[in-house]
């Protein structure tokens, strides 16, 4: 039986593992076999997190945050939570066909890439549709390029891909952009990109090359005038954020309007005792690898809390014991 | 992992007599760097197909030639064609079910 498990290794779920490594919990930390260290892994140069005058890589942030963790004594492991049974006492958390026991469970997966949803997405993913620029921008040396999206990440990436593209073109439904100010003027000073605003991609059309269907336009519609046309592009990288990642906790945990997991007041606490929450999961609108990993501290001291409250099953006497 | 060059992959990889998983991969590739040791894993347990890697960087004209657009890109070879292709990092379950048919 063990103190506690932490679903999830981006910036909550690390904060919390050193918590509550650090109070002696020894907690196990499932960091995913595929999306370990969560969404920093995929960005390159991290500014606004505080400490790092010269910014910081995501994955060297990531890596560096997972040792400080295991310093500890957290046990993180390359490995997918794969079901939950969270009522009762005993939590029961399956990977594969191994089944871990804790009294806590503290909850950070984060969320994931959201898709456009449009026609040609699906089948031209991996052929010039992309949700990684640190990864594929590389294969688009002198290409055309679109970005999709209004936010940091889209402002992020476009500019990231003028490294290699001649020329980025940004799309975004409205022409009013959520990005900072800082991001957003970088963007605009770059001049390898052009903003088109009030624009929405309304299909993604390929062309077959050696054999397989490559990108090779958008079909673009203009959200005032409701015209249509069609622009030549050699690739498409969707960058119009995320939803918070609960499959498994559907029916188990209460979510909110928005699809975030629901915690009491400023605490972690879900709908479930001695279950916990942190991190994007439960975030609907700040979302920055600083308040995940504030939300990680609050996490892992909500659960030594708990655990100090309810203190272990075989530890309790019962009347009868205490009676002898 | 064997690592496969340009030079190397008619023999490697072409003519080989089992199914080859040719690994598309690259050091600034976080996602490449979570599935190589699930790749290699596989490769160790078992003889019936090979996995072996082709450094995107060092080996663009095999990136080239095979389309290649994203990575991690695993494409299985046989009899010198690609008869399957899986894009992005997932976890071992889902690509050994992919591999399935080779296994």
């Amino acid at each position: 039986m063990h103190d506690v498990i932490i679903i999830g290794s981006g910036p909550a779920g690390y904060t919390a593992a050193i918590y509550a490594a650090r109070a002696n919990l020894q907690p196990i930390v499932l960091a995913s076999s595929v999306e370990m260290g969560g969404d920093l892994m995929t960005t390159t140069d991290v500014e606004n997190f505080p400490g790092f005058p010269d910014g910081v890589q995501g994955p060297d942030l990531m890596f560096a945050m997972q040792q400080q963790a295991e310093r500890f004594g957290a046990d993180v492991r390359m490995q997918d939570a794969t079901e939950l049974e969270l009522d009762g006492e005993i939590k029961r958390v399956h990977v594969g066909d191994e089944v871990l026991e804790a009294r806590t469970v503290i909850f950070a997966t984060g969320s994931a890439y959201r898709k456009l949803g449009i026609a040609g997405e699906e089948p031209l993913s991996g052929h010039g549709v992309s949700w990684c620029a640190t990864c594929d921008g590389f294969f688009f040396k002198q290409k055309q390029l679109v970005v999709v999206g209004g936010g940091d990440s889209a402002m992020e990436e476009a500019t990231f891909l003028t490294k290699f593209a001649d020329k980025v073109t940004i799309v975004h439904r409205s022409e009013h952009f959520r990005a900072s100010e800082v991001m957003l003027e970088r963007a605009r000073e770059n001049e390898k990109i052009e903003f088109l605003p009030n624009t929405v991609i309304e299909q993604i059309n390929g062309t077959e090359v050696n054999g397989t269907n490559q990108v090779s336009g958008v079909t673009l519609r203009d959200t005032v005038s409701g015209s249509t046309w069609e622009m030549p592009i050699d690739g498409v990288f969707v960058a119009i954020g995320s939803d918070p990642r609960t499959h498994l906790v559907h029916g188990k945990l209460e979510l909110t309007s928005e699809g975030t997991i629901a915690v009491d007041g400023r605490s972690s606490r879900t709908s479930v005792p001695g279950v916990f929450a942190a991190g994007d999961v439960i975030d609907p609108t700040y979302r920055q690898a600083i308040t995940a990993a504030g939300s990680g501290t609050v996490a892992a001291l909500d659960a030594q809390h708990h655990l100090a409250a309810h203190p272990a099953p075989a530890l309790v006497t019962t009347p009868t014991e205490a009676a002898l | 992992m064997k690592e496969v060059t340009t030079a190397s992959f008619e023999q490697d990889v072409l003519k080989a007599d089992k199914p080859v998983v040719v690994d598309f991969w690259a050091a600034w590739c976080g996602p490449c760097r979570a599935v190589s040791p699930i790749l290699e894993q596989i490769d160790s347990e078992t003889d019936k197909l090979d996995v072996v890697k082709v450094n995107v960087d060092q080996e663009p004209d095999l990136a080239m030639r095979y389309n290649i657009t994203s990575i991690p890109a695993m494409k299985v070879f046989q009899n010198g064609e690609v008869v399957h292709e899986l894009i992005g990092a997932r976890p071992r379950p889902a690509i050994e079910q992919e591999l399935a048919a080779y296994l």
